[in-house]
């Protein structure tokens, strides 16, 4: 009864996107069988294993974007930018062309390896544990999205400037990034802004290649669900970092698969969470190769009631020798009425192999803090301090030093809006 | 300068354990009082109940710097009103650079006087010439505060963010402990430096070796928690010689 009540008005937002949108010509088979996945599962409940502490109850296709102050983390970065709004590509405000002249970006038909991407990623069979996991809103995306970015950049290349994908607009849209990325190729990639509901990203790491992939959910205030799906080829490097904040929902999910030896992927989060939020980051690393290291790094600071909620898994399938795969995740509760729910879990099907995991939650260090007061530093410069030393720990795993500062930037400046309250 | 009267406390936790049972001394502005006293005897405690740490709760008596009661006030409020404690133990803070710390310390404290921030370079050149002073490598300014600093060097960075702070009245908790003799000279002389009429030392040692170089006009011995004598410089070569015994036997 449930189900059909709140699948109703998707069921019906999906047909006229069918009906009426140009966009829906692409993959119209695609979206077709992930809207049925999405509507056969329904929207997250509590019974769901993967969204026990993050019940998405009432989502409507029309939910209403909201927009906090509206501060672009990657404002001042030099970028080949391309600007959604209202999940259409703004032309004029986009590097579109220059981007072009460079890489390859698919038209509106889509391009012969752009298919490549998309069967790698969605139709492929999935090993192990990893199928038993729906994701709904990797699904919806897929079904309704109605622009993005497919693109392939030649084997070889190192983009000079970073790709920046930036959501405006107050239509709950949703988009999508299809990336291929050549042998020894380079690029980053970064995403900012807070008009998409849904994001959906595939990005296909082939030998040697390298991407980071830097994610500013800052300006989020209502909800946001990502789905990341990486699959990094050998001697291949990935590194993946959102900042969150204050958002009502956010539910980042990143697939990384390790799938050729020697490759190394990173998944890290920093969350900054006041008053009523909800911030979820969950993470699944599959290990399908030899010598691969991964690691998840997830930082939270918590105060008023927010509540941050870090899911991470590290399965390595038999065969997959030598891993080393580490997961931390920790939490600093600035209040009592903040919350940290951690759920690390381990599968591990071959035996010579390295994995550890660890989680705390606690206040900062009354010492240290006391020791800063007793040099004049008032409570709230003195946690600013601390959380920012603590938050760093997940921001170093950003290999460029400059978008380093960016995330301190943004970081510092939630601080300085919490000092000032 | 400082007013110390009476003053009672006990551990919030364990409100049966009294750790000072009456501590009264004043120490005048211009002046450099020492405190010696046996292990345990409260003289850490003084310093932080002094300072406003957590745990302790004040039963009885009063603090009070410059007439202003300091027992009222927010550590950092302390802080601004010229009270410097030189911790016997400073702590470690991974992540948190020395330079941004100061830097900080020192405008939240001039923003709670009323007066005006100081700017990035004044700030470098100060800290550069103060940490060169103490014999502080630049290379030990840009570590996090205190991290990877060995027991001396610890010492002498409590003693570089006293230069740096200018505070009124300065407390240093077992300074010279850990400290080689060469060190020991350098931290004397940073103390000696900032001696003058409008400012006050409360100086707690165990050892004669640092009275020798800074000069007490006053020393006090405290034992269970209460000031059991007080005297001149030749209190402290007293006990040097003789130890305690004849003293906590007296009182
Ligand atoms: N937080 C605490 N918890 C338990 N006991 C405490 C605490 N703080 C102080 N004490 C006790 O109070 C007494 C005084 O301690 P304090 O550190 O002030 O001594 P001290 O005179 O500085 O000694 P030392 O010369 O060894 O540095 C000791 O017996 C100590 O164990
Ligand atoms: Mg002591």
């Amino acid at each position: 009864m449930d189900t059909v009540n709140t699948m109703t008005p998707w069921r019906e937002a999906f047909d006229a996107f069918i009906a009426n949108d140009e966009a829906a010509v692409m993959g119209a088979t695609a979206r077709a069988d992930a809207f049925a996945r999405f509507e056969a599962h329904g929207l997250p409940t509590r019974r769901h294993e993967y969204w026990k502490y993050t019940p998405v109850r009432d989502l409507l296709p029309g939910q209403e974007i909201l927009v906090r102050d509206g501060l672009d983390t990657f404002a001042d970065v030099e970028t080949y930018q391309i600007v959604f709004v209202d999940g259409r590509i703004d032309i004029s405000r986009s590097d579109r062309t220059a981007l072009a002249a460079l890489v390859e970006i698919a038209g509106p038909d889509g391009a012969p390896w752009m298919d490549g991407v998309f069967n790698a990623l969605q139709n492929r069979p999935i090993p192990g544990a990893m199928f038993q996991v729906e994701r709904p809103f990797a699904n919806l995306n897929l079904a309704m999205f109605t622009d993005g970015l497919a693109i392939r950049i030649p084997d070889g290349m190192t983009l000079d400037k970073p790709i920046h994908l930036r959501y405006e607009g107050v239509v709950p849209s949703h988009l999508r990034l299809e990336m291929l990325v050549g042998k020894g190729a380079s690029v980053t990639v970064l995403e900012s802004g807070a008009g998409a509901l849904t994001t959906g990203a595939e990005i296909v790491l082939e030998e040697g290649a390298s991407v980071d992939h830097l994610r500013s959910q800052t300006e989020v205030a209502g909800k946001q669900f990502t789905a990341l799906y990486a699959t990094v080829g050998a001697d291949a490097s990935l590194k993946s970092f959102t900042l969150c904040a204050d958002a009502a929902l956010i539910r980042n999910e990143t697939m990384v698969t390790m799938a050729g030896d020697n490759g190394s992927g990173s998944i890290a989060a920093g969350v900054m969470g006041m008053d009523d939020t909800l911030i979820d980051n969950t993470v699944y690393v599959s290990h399908e190769a030899e010598h691969c290291e991964s690691r998840q790094v997830i930082k939270s600071v918590l105060d008023g009631k927010a509540k941050s909620v870090f899911q991470g898994k590290i399965f390595v399938k038999k065969g997959a020798q030598k891993t080393d795969g580490y997961q931390i995740s920790q939490a600093v509760l600035l209040s009592d009425g903040a919350e940290f729910n951690a759920k690390p879990e381990l599968e591990i099907y071959a035996d010579d192999v390295i994995c550890s995991h660890g989680s705390t939650t606690g206040a900062l260090d009354e010492e240290a803090k006391f020791y800063l007061r007793s040099r004049g530093c008032t409570e709230r410069e003195a946690e600013a301090l601390l959380v920012a030393a603590f938050i760093d720990e997940a921001i170093l795993e950003i290999s460029d030093e400059t978008l380093q500062d960016r995330m301190r930037d943004t970081t510092d400046r939630w601080m300085s809006a919490r000092a000032g309250r | 300068m400082l007013k110390i009267d009476n003053l009672h406390c006990q551990l919030e936790e364990e409100p049966d354990t009294k750790i000072l049972k009456g501590v009264s001394l004043e120490v005048p502005a211009g002046e450099v009082h020492a405190i010696m006293g046996p292990n345990g005897s409260g003289k850490s405690t003084l310093s932080y109940v002094l300072s406003g740490r957590d745990g302790y709760e004040v039963t009885g008596g009063s603090a009070s710097i410059d007439g202003e009661d300091l027992l009222d006030m927010d550590p950092e409020e302390r802080a601004a009103a010229g009270l410097f404690l030189a911790f016997q133990y400073p702590v470690e803070i991974p992540g948190v650079g020395n330079m941004i710390f100061l830097r900080t310390a020192m405008n939240a404290q001039r923003k709670a006087r009323g007066e005006e921030e100081i700017s990035a370079p004044d700030f470098l050149k100060l800290v550069r010439a103060k940490a060169k002073e103490l014999n502080i490598s630049p290379e030990m300014m840009k570590r996090p505060v205190n991290v990877g600093f060995s027991g001396g060097e610890k010492k002498r960075n409590e003693i570089l963010q006293m230069a740096l702070l200018e505070p009124k009245m300065c407390i240093l908790d077992e300074t010279d402990s850990g400290l080689d003799v060469d060190a020991m000279k350098l931290v004397a002389g940073g103390v000696n430096a900032m001696r003058d009429a409008g400012r006050g030392f409360l100086v707690i040692t165990h050892y004669q070796r640092l009275l020798d170089h800074i000069k007490p006009d006053v020393v006090h011995i405290m034992s269970a928690g209460r000031i059991i004598e007080t005297g001149g410089p030749d209190l402290a070569l007293k006990v040097e010689n003789e130890g305690y015994a004849d003293l906590i036997g007296a009182a």
